[in-house]
């Protein structure tokens, strides 16, 4: 559904069917909306058979990476170690935010879609880590999680199964990086949110060393529809073309755009109707200039390249960019592209945790030329200067910051090269950096 | 074991080796900041980035463990270029001021940039800066030179558990911090100045005291305590100027404690007994060598009574010799044991600065000197005193001394009948044998004022004066002589020792 907007015809309201509608937040709305049910069934379910449906259905990671959901379950065996669960609500990435949505207007269904992760990992205990600005959903999941306690559906006999389940809020406290899986853990554990060098992998050795599996929260979510509709139904919401991204995906929309929100549509939808019809275009009397489709992190995508693209992972890489979290940001023909460019690096540069020297050092010196360039002061060294950090940041460190903050410089400097060349003073060679500057004035 | 090649050389490593440790064994380094070998891998400065063959991208050598097969290449195109981009990325923010930073000269940024980094800089941005912070105990830290390796965190964290030290900040903001109200006090703080690759933690104590190129370097043993901390001293123009420690897996890892890193000035002590001197009608005055040495034989073969007190920090040669004059002449032979605190390094295993502070108590005793509390109260009028590097102030009326040290306390000078000058620990080769039972080597690092000579000698000369035989000028014949007389060393030899040690061979068959 578009919340605020109406639901479009074109959407496949599937997880956010109930966005909106105040009375789903509640206990009693939800399990009058066949809330439960589901996972009343799952822990009756061996954890296998649960794994199984969902890899059969195809479903994948919806937090950027996309690796199959089943596939991800199945690590965990039954070895008596204690696992855990850890859902990602660390939302963080610019431009992305359904999972605020799904928590603001169905927290119970987050916290089913927990409860039977947690139950086909072998876990009794999930970690639900929210992003610290989210004080709404915060409180949202935390009165569901309340009520869930209060009817028996968590705890130590979970709906009557005879099985524990215990869900744990943290709400985090405002870093980008602490939604990288590895941080996320180390922040949970008391620790300096720094992503773990890996081997070893969450599977092996996760949140306090244990097994541990790490789920987004629209993943869970839509868990509890393939395992209510079956395997097969999920499949059957999208496009039969690509049989590798199945199921639904919401979208957010945001910038320069007539109608902003979030969207569900099924895998494989066109992005030119998507973009064009859904969100009903570019603001009246402007045209689109470029398109970010997965979230800040991915390469930016000329409307060209969008026309012929379809909304799913295949798809979007065809086109040169990436599903990522399905964050869609838009720029109209009143932007100015390096400024974009420059302010997405000064994000990068304001989070990286300061662990590889790379991403410490590259993001901050992106965002320093950048920034120059911006104000009049690059020169054309500088163009080829980045390209080369860029390369430099790229595929070279822990965690993959450093390469988020390479990607819009290189793809904007890739097809917006005009716009960058424009604001460098011609014949300019060498430059003032700012310390003489205010020192001559 | 696990076979692989890097750089074109076939290593044979035990499973789980790090690759920075394989290319080690095939004489290959592999450059890195982070990596420490005492320490947990953080991984972090991405240095050690090496091509392995099959893997999709470049792969920390420090946190890759070796497997069947694989083919590291550490100079190939994409990894020097990589490094590269490490080194530039490092320099940007790291002030070039070499010409006044005592890292210079034994820098690894400053040594990699040279071998590997760009020859320009791209960088036209202002650098960042912090001041200065003292961290207390001996450290400074000079955050505009750090590279953020961590190095000192995790040594804090992990092998003092004393974590006083963190990663405040993020981003290029990011510096070490030190919690408020804490300071780098621990006894074994003084490492994280040795730890840090760049010149971000500095020595207060050596601070601007010499460039590094200038520092003559001797392998030697600590001889604060009776650990036995493998160390490193350091002279410019015969003088001490620091002491570091040296690697040693099985003593010290690679660490020192603050008591053993500042206690070096002694060794360079101007007021040295620095002539042989034997008492004349006018008083005490300068002699030769021989005429000494016969002096210091007549009074203790004619006494009534011989104790002979000497220095638990005296060399195994040293004390050999010393205990043959005891046995020769029927003396008893002492030695008082000076006591301080213990303070153990947590995290690393049977490391503390020991509570015994001689180096060689062990030693000693195998040659047949026992502790004696007050070593003087039973001496009377009539006795000699032998004074073997001891300090003693006081001794009762009528008794006559003997001196074989490095100073002569002028509270003694009444007493005395010959006094033998002998060179520090510094200025000769030994051995010490530390509590567990090894014995290490020291070697020489500083010429010996006038006409001093080496401990070994001037005891091995009196021993033929007093009759108990001939013994060989050099430390190793007189340890030769030592492995074969003494069952405690059996077999043991300068080679066999080489510059890590061995334990004493009985204790060794009875731990095997």
């Amino acid at each position: 559904m578009g919340y605020p907007h109406p639901s479009h015809p074109r959407e496949t309201p599937v997880i956010s069917k109930y966005f909106g509608d105040a009375e789903a937040r509640t206990l009693a709305g939800w399990q009058a909306r066949g809330g439960y049910e589901v996972l009343r069934e799952a822990l009756a379910t061996d954890p296998v058979e649960v794994q199984n449906v969902v890899k059969e259905s195809g479903l994948r990671g919806r937090g950027g990476a996309g690796f199959p959901t089943g596939v991800k379950w199945s690590f965990m065996k039954p070895d008596g170690k204690t696992h855990y669960l850890c859902i990602n609500a660390d939302e963080s990435e610019p431009g992305t935010f359904k999972d605020r949505e799904l928590m603001r207007w169905t927290p119970h269904q987050l916290v089913e879609g927990t409860a039977v992760a947690a139950h086909a990992i072998y876990a009794e205990t999930a970690y639900i880590y929210i992003r610290g600005e989210y004080t709404e959903p915060i409180a949202r999941v935390r009165e569901a999680v309340r009520e869930a306690y209060a009817a028996g559906i968590l705890g130590a006999n979970a709906m009557g199964s005879g099985k524990r389940v215990d869900v744990h809020v943290h709400k985090g406290a405002g870093a980008y990086i602490c939604g990288e899986e590895t941080a996320l853990m180390n922040s949970l554990e008391g620790r300096r949110g720094n992503p773990r060098i890996k081997p070893p992998f969450p599977a092996v050795a996760g949140l306090f060393a244990k097994p541990t599996t790490i789920n987004n929260v629209e993943t869970v979510c839509a868990a509890v529809h393939v395992l209510r509709n079956g395997a097969d139904w999920y499949k059957s919401l999208s496009s039969p073309t690509n049989p590798k991204s199945t199921g639904t995906k919401l979208f957010s929309v945001c910038g320069n755009v007539a109608r902003p929100g979030n969207y569900e549509v099924g895998m494989g939808f066109s992005m030119k109707e998507f973009l064009w019809d859904v969100c009903g275009g570019p603001p009246s009397g402007r045209t689109f200039k470029a398109i970010i489709p997965g979230g800040s992190s991915v390469p930016i995508l000329t409307p060209e390249e969008c026309e012929g693209a379809v909304m799913d992972y295949e798809g979007i890489q065809a086109a040169g960019s990436l599903l990522g979290s399905g964050g869609v940001i838009c720029f109209d023909d009143t932007q100015d592209m390096v400024r974009q460019i420059a302010r997405l690096a000064r994000f990068y540069a304001h989070e990286s945790c300061a662990q590889c020297t790379q991403c410490r050092e590259g993001t901050a010196w992106t965002t320093k030329i950048l920034e120059r360039i911006r104000d009049g002061q690059g020169t054309m060294k500088d163009l080829d200067t980045l390209l080369e950090i860029a390369d430099n940041m790229t595929g070279k460190t822990i965690c993959v910051l450093s390469d988020s903050c390479a990607t819009p410089v290189v793809s904007g400097l890739k097809k917006f090269r005009h716009e960058f060349e424009a604001k460098i003073p011609k014949n300019r060679s060498s430059v003032m950096v700012p310390s003489f500057a205010t020192a001559a004035a | 074991m696990v076979t692989l090649t890097i750089e074109g050389r076939t290593v044979v490593v035990p499973p789980g080796t790090n690759l920075i440790e394989a290319a080690k064994t095939a004489g290959v380094l592999i450059p890195h900041y982070c990596y420490h070998p005492s320490l947990p891998v953080a991984g972090v400065c991405r240095m050690c980035l090496v091509e392995v063959e099959k893997f999709p991208k470049l792969t920390p050598a420090c946190a890759t463990t070796v497997g069947d097969g694989q083919v590291v290449h550490v100079h190939s195109d994409k990894a020097r270029d990589a490094r590269k981009g490490v080194l530039e990325f490092l320099l940007i923010n790291h002030p070039l001021d070499c010409p006044i930073c005592d890292q210079a000269g034994e820098c690894e940024l400053q040594d990699y940039t040279f071998a590997e980094g760009r020859k320009d800089s791209r960088y036209m941005e202002p650098k960042r800066f912090n001041p200065m912070e003292d961290f207390g105990g001996d450290v400074l830290y000079v955050p505009n030179r750090c590279i953020l390796c961590t190095r000192c965190v995790r040594f804090m964290d992990v092998m003092a558990k004393d974590p006083v030290l963190n990663v405040s900040e993020r981003g290029d903001r990011a510096y070490i911090g030190k919690f408020e109200g804490s300071d780098l006090t621990h006894a074994w703080a003084g490492n994280v100045v040795d730890l840090c690759p760049v010149g971000a933690l500095l020595s207060k104590d050596f601070l601007n005291r010499a460039r590094a190129w200038e520092l003559d370097r001797a392998a030697s043993v600590c001889p604060s305590c009776s650990q036995g901390c493998n160390v490193m001293l350091e002279t410019r123009d015969n003088v001490v100027v620091r002491i570091r420690p040296r690697a040693n897996v099985a003593v010290n890892q690679h660490f020192a404690c603050d008591v053993g890193r500042m206690n070096y000035r002694w060794i360079n002590r101007r007021d040295r007994l620095e002539y042989p001197v034997v008492r004349t009608e006018q008083g005490l005055s300068a002699a030769s060598w021989s005429e000494a040495v016969q002096r210091a034989a007549a009074a203790i073969s004619g006494a009534a009574r011989v104790t002979m007190l000497a220095s638990p920090s005296l060399s195994n040669e040293t004390l050999f010799l010393l205990g043959r004059i005891a046995s020769h002449v029927g003396a008893s032979s002492v030695m008082t044991i000076e006591r301080g605190h213990e303070a153990p390094l947590v995290g690393a295993k049977d490391l503390s600065l020991r509570a015994e502070r001689a180096a060689n108590h062990t030693g000693a005793e195998l040659f047949g000197f026992t502790e004696f509390a007050a070593p003087l109260d039973a001496l009377a009028s009539g006795d000699v005193l032998i004074v073997a590097d001891a300090a003693v102030t006081t001794v009762p009326p009528g008794v006559s001394v003997v001196v074989i040290g490095t100073l002569l306390d002028q509270a003694l000078a009444a007493h005395v009948v010959a006094a033998l000058p002998i060179c520090n620990f510094a200025e000769e080769d030994g051995t010490f044998t530390n509590l567990r039972g090894r014995v290490q080597r020291f070697l020489q690092a500083k010429a010996a004022p006038a006409q001093t000579r080496p401990s070994y000698r001037v005891a091995g000369d009196l021993a033929t004066a007093l009759g108990a035989g001939s013994f060989p000028p050099l430390a190793a014949d007189i340890f030769a002589s030592i492995a074969t007389t003494v069952p405690a060393f059996t077999g043991m030899t300068y080679r066999t020792l080489g510059l890590q040690g061995a334990p004493l061979p009985l204790l060794a068959e009875t731990t095997a």
